[in-house]
């Protein structure tokens, strides 16, 4: 995070909130998005991430609380008066206009009489150069999608906003965007504010990821920490694949926290569990899929000391290529996933196979129990 | 009439023995087409032969009329009626323009703004179709009768010196005035103009306008630029349903005029039926097309419409 001392590119969100009657899209919301910063905002349809991309764009009124970008309070100030831009979902261009007259209607606005200079640099900036007199439609979605872009940050706004700019691209395309995105952002040096549902597209682009769930931030980090260090089960399955043991503290031994499970012991470090971890309290033991190695049961002797481990039986296995994903059947957990990387495979992984799944203390996490399981993994898929 | 004219799908005669059913395919689209032409020929082609040879002719009701060729019925009939051509074009004009500036602001606001009213305020566009148009055209006049609350309080906010001025009114009277003639085709082709404005506005993208907002065009600028523009197609065919009936028409100019308000249309009327000069009135008709193509042609010339999505 490039956190420069002018901080006039700072949003900061306090409190606000959104209702529509009864229903509450957005909870009470403190955020602070740094100047000059890739900040994404990560969650299913329906989380509130798009309502509170549009009460930074003053296009939703906050029903409470503040919105200041650097020290303005822009709170009450229409969206026109706010030095703030926006890519919409679906661009939004407009159909009567040509390229170049969609990129310079923010400078027309604000009364710039020259404005073909700065309309060209900016659609060569975005390799449209060439496109100049044609109109929106005439354009394919990845060319409509950098007009939109180039509208918006001609204007040399303060944030530039974007809502799910990429969700109507195919795959590779939206690859080669998200890689563009995130060479403007970096070129131009603004602070982007980017809503999005897609996990992996977060992860790409951002480097700071809020998710959010059912209208609050679950959790707000970089994406390695996300990942690694989820605490909750809906950040831990919403972001990749999560498997969770149930387990019964046993005791805390300095900076370990060690459980029960099925008759079975498991070490955790203290400063993974988000879960209180007095003696007896019931915690979530995960570990990511990527992160566990199967060894044959024949072979359990071989396991070094110190790893946690676990027994169980190879229910399904499936090789795509660059790894092999397995599931098993184990009594702690009904089915825990694996991922094995194809380097040397062992002929007896084969499903009905008796094995002991093994991983370094220091990749598990610990969530409080009382939170269902499954949370977040359906809006995942 | 367009709509029965429009090709039907192309057949796909794809069938195994390819020769028979292509030969049957060839002319099925003809056949198809054959209702639209069939009435096409009869109730338009036919008429417009039977018209154009009328204007033609010269004789009398009682010796018959005969095809000469006669083509200076046209330049007689157009020096001597060409005060009821300009005072058509100028009425059917008037009345457009009043129709958008009333049409506009009620479409805008039945697309953008009526919510769960909408269905309600375009039942009610369309109420005053349930009843006669001669109907309604005679309710206006009780309603600008002499001496009526409406002229009443014209007279009293002094709008009749201003119309007065203008030559639209006569005195303390409203009706049998040019207003009263205006105020009339107004109300009659308000609907024509309303519905085509509205289709047009309810297709714009609303977050055409939050865009425009975005980009610090405050709401009067993001109605000119975006939403007007967008809206033209909804504009020319809304002026083109309103000046075109309203140019033909002789009911309003007959019922809420006089005689110096006579519209093109009642001369046509007056020589079809009273005078009984038939080609005189023929070539009348044919002129008032003829008018009302070139303007319309040269309308949407300027207005640019085919340039819009």
């Amino acid at each position: 995070m490039t956190n420069k001392t002018d901080p006039s590119g700072d949003v900061r969100l306090t409190g606000i909130a959104k209702t529509y009657g009864a229903f509450t899209a957005v909870h009470p919301l403190d955020l602070t998005v740094p100047q000059g910063s890739f900040f994404a905002l990560l969650g299913a349809s329906g989380c509130g991430k798009t309502t509170t991309l549009r009460m930074i764009a003053g296009l939703e009124e906050p029903t409470r609380g503040t919105v200041h970008l650097g020290d303005q309070d822009v709170t009450a100030l229409p969206p026109y008066k706010r030095p703030v831009n926006t890519v919409f979902q679906s661009y939004a261009l407009f159909p009567h206009l040509n390229i170049f007259e969609n990129v310079a209607f923010g400078l027309r606005r604000r009364g710039l009489k020259s404005v073909k200079k700065q309309v060209e640099e900016m659609l060569d900036l975005v390799q449209l150069g060439e496109q100049a007199r044609k109109k929106p439609h005439q354009l394919s979605g990845g060319q409509q999608q950098r007009v939109a872009v180039a509208r918006a940050l001609i204007n040399h706004p303060k944030v530039l906003l974007l809502d799910e700019p990429l969700g109507a691209l195919d795959l590779k395309l939206r690859r080669q965007m998200q890689l563009e995105l995130k060479r403007i952002q970096t070129e131009v040096g603004i602070t982007f504010v980017h809503v999005t549902h897609d996990q992996e597209e977060a992860m790409t682009m951002a480097d700071t990821v809020a998710v959010m769930n059912a209208g609050r931030v679950e959790q707000l980090g970089s994406p390695a920490d996300l990942y690694e260090n989820p605490r909750t089960t809906f950040v831990a399955n919403f972001l990749g694949t999560s498997n969770f043991i149930e387990a019964e503290v046993d005791s805390k031994n300095g900076d370990e926290v060690v459980l029960k499970a099925g008759g079975g012991k498991l070490v955790l470090p203290a400063s993974r569990c988000s879960a209180p971890a007095g003696t007896g309290g019931r915690v979530l033991v995960g570990v990511r899929p990527e992160k566990i190695s199967l060894t044959h049961a024949d072979d359990a002797g071989e396991i070094p000391v110190g790893r946690n481990r676990i027994t169980g039986k190879i229910a399904d296995s499936s090789f795509i290529g660059v790894s092999t994903q397995y599931v098993v059947d184990s009594p702690v957990c009904s089915d825990f996933e694996v991922y094995a990387q194809n380097i040397d495979r062992d002929p007896r992984l084969v499903p009905g196979a008796e094995v002991v799944l093994h991983w370094n203390p220091a990749h598990t996490f610990g969530l409080d129990a009382a939170q269902d399981a499954d949370a977040g993994v359906e809006e995942a898929a | 009439m367009t709509t029965l004219t429009e090709s039907p799908p192309p057949l796909a005669p794809e069938a195994p023995e390819p020769k028979p059913p292509k030969r049957r395919g060839r002319w099925t689209p003809y056949w198809l087409l054959l209702p639209g032409i069939l009435w096409l020929l009869v109730f338009f082609a036919l008429p417009m032969i039977y018209q154009a040879s009328t204007s033609v002719q010269t004789g009398s009701l009682e010796e018959g009329y005969k095809v000469t060729w006669h083509f200076a019925t046209y330049w007689d009939a157009l020096s001597a009626y060409w005060p009821q051509f300009v005072r058509s074009v100028l009425y059917a004009g008037t009345a457009t323009l009043l129709c958008l500036l009333l049409g506009y602001p009620l479409a805008y606001l039945i697309a953008f703004r009526a919510g769960r009213w909408r269905n309600l305020i375009m039942i009610l566009v369309i109420a005053p179709f349930f009843t006669s148009f001669l109907i309604r055209t005679l309710a206006w006049k009780t309603i600008l009768a002499d001496g009526g609350p409406v002229v009443g309080a014209l007279d009293t906010l002094h709008v009749l010196d201003v119309t007065s001025w203008l030559g639209l009114t006569a005195g303390d009277r409203v009706l049998a005035t040019p207003l009263a003639v205006i105020c009339g085709l107004t109300y009659n082709f308000l609907p024509f103009m309303i519905l085509p404005l509205y289709t047009s506005l309810e297709r714009i993208d609303g977050r055409l306008h939050e865009a425009a907002g975005d980009l610090y065009a405050r709401p009067w600028t993001t109605f000119r630029k975006v939403t007007f523009p967008l809206s033209m197609p909804g504009v020319v065919s809304g002026t083109l349903l309103t000046f075109i009936p309203a140019a033909g028409d002789y009911v309003n100019a007959d019922l809420l005029g006089s005689t110096d308000t006579r519209m093109v249309g009642n001369t046509i009327q007056t020589q079809f039926l009273r005078v009984l000069d038939y080609p005189t009135a023929a070539a009348l008709s044919f002129i008032l097309m003829a008018a009302i193509l070139l303007m319309v042609t040269l309308y949407i010339r300027r207005s640019g419409t085919e340039d819009l999505v």
